[in-house]
C-alpha cells in the first residue's frame, strides 16, 4: 500500500467558488439574495428560504469556537505526523458553522490538555496548501491582549 | 398513523453469537439469524414473502436483499435492503408494519449482520474509518467518528454542566447489565474510575466511552396479529414508531445537545398512544456514552440537562427506575455496525416474553426502543408491548 495521505476535497458545481476562493486567501460564504441568509457548506439554494438567487461574498475569516475534540489519533497516519490535534466547529461571524482543525496550538498527554482552547474563544482562519492543488481553511486561536 | 395499533407482532427472533465470530461470515451469519428467527417462530422458510436486510461492510452485495433471498431460495414479493446507519432496524420494521397492514405481504424477515471485527479487508477497515463526515467539508481534517461525538460530548458539558463522570456513568451502568447476559461481548463489571482512567481517544471520550467493535447478526419474523395468535410464541405487538432526521453532518446541526429524537419519540408516543411515564424499560443507542444522556432528555425520560444525574444516580441500570439496555448495549453486549439495533428489539421482546432469566425484568408490560444513525442525523423510535393495546 502507497504512503497514506491526506483526504482532498474535490469541488463540485456548488463549490467550486469556495475552493477557488481558499486558492485565493479568501473565506467565501454563500448569501441569499431573497432573505439575506449567509450560508455554509455552499449549496445549489437557500436552504430556509428555497431561493436559487445566492451570491458569493467574501467571509472575514473569523469566529468562535461552536466546540473541540483533541483527536488522539486521525484516520491515517498522514494526520498523526505532528502528534494529536485539535477538531473544531468553528461559528463564523456571518452565522453559519463550519468544521476545522486548529494550527499553532500545543496539544499535552493530559485529557483536554490544549493550551487556550475554549468553547466561545475567538479564532480566524489560516489557509494551509495540501496536495493536489488544494487549499484547505484551519483555524488560529486569536490571542486577546492582556487587559 | 393512529388508526391501528397492535396490527403486527414480532413471531420470531434470533441472534448469531456475538463478539469475535471469525465464521461464518457476514453472508453466513445473516442466513444463521434468519433460519434461527423462522425456527423460533414455527414458520417454515417457504412462508416468507417479505424480506429487508442490509447491506454489510463485510462481504457486501450490489444487490443484498435479493442476493439472500437467492441464497435460501426464496421469492419474496416485496425485497429490499435499507441503510439509515443506527435507525435501519426501526425503519425497516416500520415499514413492514405499513406493508402488512396493506396486504402487500404475510410473513416478514428483517435480518442484518456484519462481520465488523473479523470479515474486514485492510482496505475495507480503513475505507470504514474515513467514511465518516462531509466529503469535501469535514472528512478532510481525517476526525474518526468518536471525535464528531465527542463535540456533542463537549457542547453537553458547556451547556449543561455534565461530567465526564456522568458519561462514565452510562459505561457502568450498561456494563452491570451485560455481566447479567450470558451472550454478551464485555461482561466483567466496571466503575467509574475505570472509564476515567482508560485511555483518550477524542476528548472528553475515553476507550470506556466507546461501543465495541465485534461480528454478529440477528433476525426478526413479522406478521399480522391475527396470525401470530396460532403460532407458539407469546406475540409482542408492534404499537407505533416515529422516524425524525435533523441533519446528516454535525457541523450542519441546528443544535448540538438537542436531537431529531425530540420528534421520532413525539411521533412514536403519539402513534402508541402512550407516554415516557409509562414505559417500563427503554433500549437506546448507545454508541458513545453521551448519545444516552442526550436520548434520555429527548425522549423525555429526564428534562434537558437532567440526564446525566439520573444515570449518576443508577436509575438506568439493574434495579433502576428506568432499566436501559437490558442486553448491554452496543457498549458491552455487541457493536456489529448498522445492524446493532436488531439486538436492542431481540432482547426487548425476550423482556416482553419474560424469556430473560436472571436478567429478567419484574415489570416488563410496555418498551420502548431508539436507533440513531450518522452524528445523532437520522432518528427512530418503537414502542412494543405484551398486549395489542
Ligand atoms: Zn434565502
Amino acid at each position: 500500500m502507497s504512503a497514506p495521505r491526506r483526504h482532498v476535497p474535490v469541488p463540485t458545481a456548488e463549490t467550486a467558488p469556495f475552493w477557488e476562493g481558499c486558492r485565493a486567501g479568501e473565506l467565501r460564504v454563500q448569501r441569499c439574495r431573497a432573505c439575506g441568509a449567509a450560508q455554509f457548506y455552499p449549496r445549489a439554494l437557500c436552504a430556509p428560504c428555497g431561493s436559487r438567487e445566492l451570491a458569493w461574498e467574501r467571509g472575514t475569516g473569523r469566529g468562535t469556537l461552536r466546540s473541540w475534540s483533541i483527536v488522539r489519533r486521525g484516520v491515517n497516519a498522514a494526520y498523526d505526523a505532528d502528534g494529536p490535534y485539535v477538531l473544531v466547529l468553528v461559528e463564523l461571524e456571518e452565522g453559519p458553522t463550519l468544521m476545522s482543525t486548529l494550527v499553532g496550538v500545543r496539544v499535552g498527554p493530559a485529557l483536554d490538555a490544549a493550551e487556550g482552547v475554549a468553547i466561545g474563544a475567538p479564532v480566524e482562519v489560516a489557509f494551509e496548501a495540501w496536495q493536489e492543488g488544494a487549499t484547505v481553511p484551519r483555524f488560529r486561536l486569536v490571542r486577546r491582549p492582556e487587559a | 398513523m393512529s388508526r391501528a395499533r397492535g396490527t403486527v407482532a414480532i413471531v420470531g427472533i434470533a441472534d448469531t453469537p456475538v463478539g469475535v465470530v471469525p465464521r461464518p461470515g457476514a453472508t453466513g451469519l445473516c442466513i444463521d439469524a434468519i433460519l434461527g428467527a423462522l425456527a423460533d417462530a414455527g414458520l417454515p422458510k417457504d412462508a416468507v414473502d417479505g424480506l429487508v436486510t442490509l447491506n454489510p461492510t463485510a462481504e457486501p452485495y450490489t444487490y443484498h436483499a435479493e442476493a439472500i433471498a437467492e441464497s435460501l431460495g426464496l421469492a419474496p414479493s416485496w425485497c429490499w435492503s435499507t441503510l439509515t446507519g443506527g435507525s435501519s432496524a426501526i425503519g425497516a420494521l416500520q415499514q413492514a408494519v405499513h406493508a402488512i397492514d396493506a396486504g402487500a405481504c404475510e410473513v416478514v424477515v428483517i435480518a442484518m449482520a456484519d462481520s465488523l471485527r473479523s470479515g474486514l479487508t485492510r482496505e475495507a477497515a480503513v475505507a470504514m474509518q474515513a467514511s465518516t463526515g462531509h466529503p469535501q467539508f469535514e472528512r478532510p481534517y481525517g476526525a474518526p467518528v468518536v471525535a464528531h461525538y465527542a463535540l456533542i460530548a463537549r457542547a453537553h458539558m458547556h451547556e449543561y454542566g455534565t461530567t465526564p463522570e456522568q458519561f462514565a456513568a452510562v459505561a457502568v451502568a450498561t456494563r452491570a447489565h451485560a455481566a447479567r447476559n450470558p451472550a454478551a461481548q464485555m461482561r466483567t463489571p466496571i466503575a467509574v474510575d475505570d472509564v476515567l482512567a482508560s485511555r483518550p481517544i477524542a476528548d472528553p471520550l475515553k476507550l470506556l466511552d466507546c461501543s465495541l467493535v465485534s461480528d454478529g447478526g440477528a433476525a426478526l419474523v413479522l406478521t399480522s396479529a391475527v396470525r401470530a395468535r396460532d403460532l407458539r410464541r407469546p406475540p409482542v405487538y408492534f404499537l407505533g414508531a416515529g422516524a425524525a432526521v435533523g441533519h446528516e453532518h454535525v457541523s450542519q446541526a441546528r443544535s448540538l445537545t438537542t436531537s431529531a429524537a425530540v420528534e421520532s419519540g413525539r411521533r412514536a408516543y403519539a402513534a402508541a398512544g402512550a407516554g415516557p411515564r409509562e414505559i417500563d424499560f427503554a433500549q437506546l443507542y448507545d454508541c458513545f456514552t453521551p448519545v444516552v444522556l442526550i436520548e434520555l432528555e429527548d425522549l423525555g425520560f429526564c428534562a434537558k440537562g437532567e440526564a446525566g444525574a439520573f444515570v449518576a444516580a443508577g436509575h438506568t441500570a439493574p434495579g433502576g427506575r428506568l432499566p436501559v439496555n437490558t442486553h448491554g448495549g452496543l457498549l458491552s453486549h455487541a457493536h456489529s455496525g448498522h445492524p446493532s439495533t436488531l439486538f436492542a428489539i431481540t432482547e426487548t421482546v425476550r423482556q416482553l416474553r419474560g424469556e430473560c432469566g436472571e436478567r429478567q425484568l419484574a415489570r416488563a408490560e410496555l418498551a420502548l426502543v431508539h436507533g440513531q444513525g450518522g452524528v445523532l442525523s437520522s432518528h427512530a423510535t418503537a414502542i412494543f408491548g405484551r398486549a395489542p393495546r
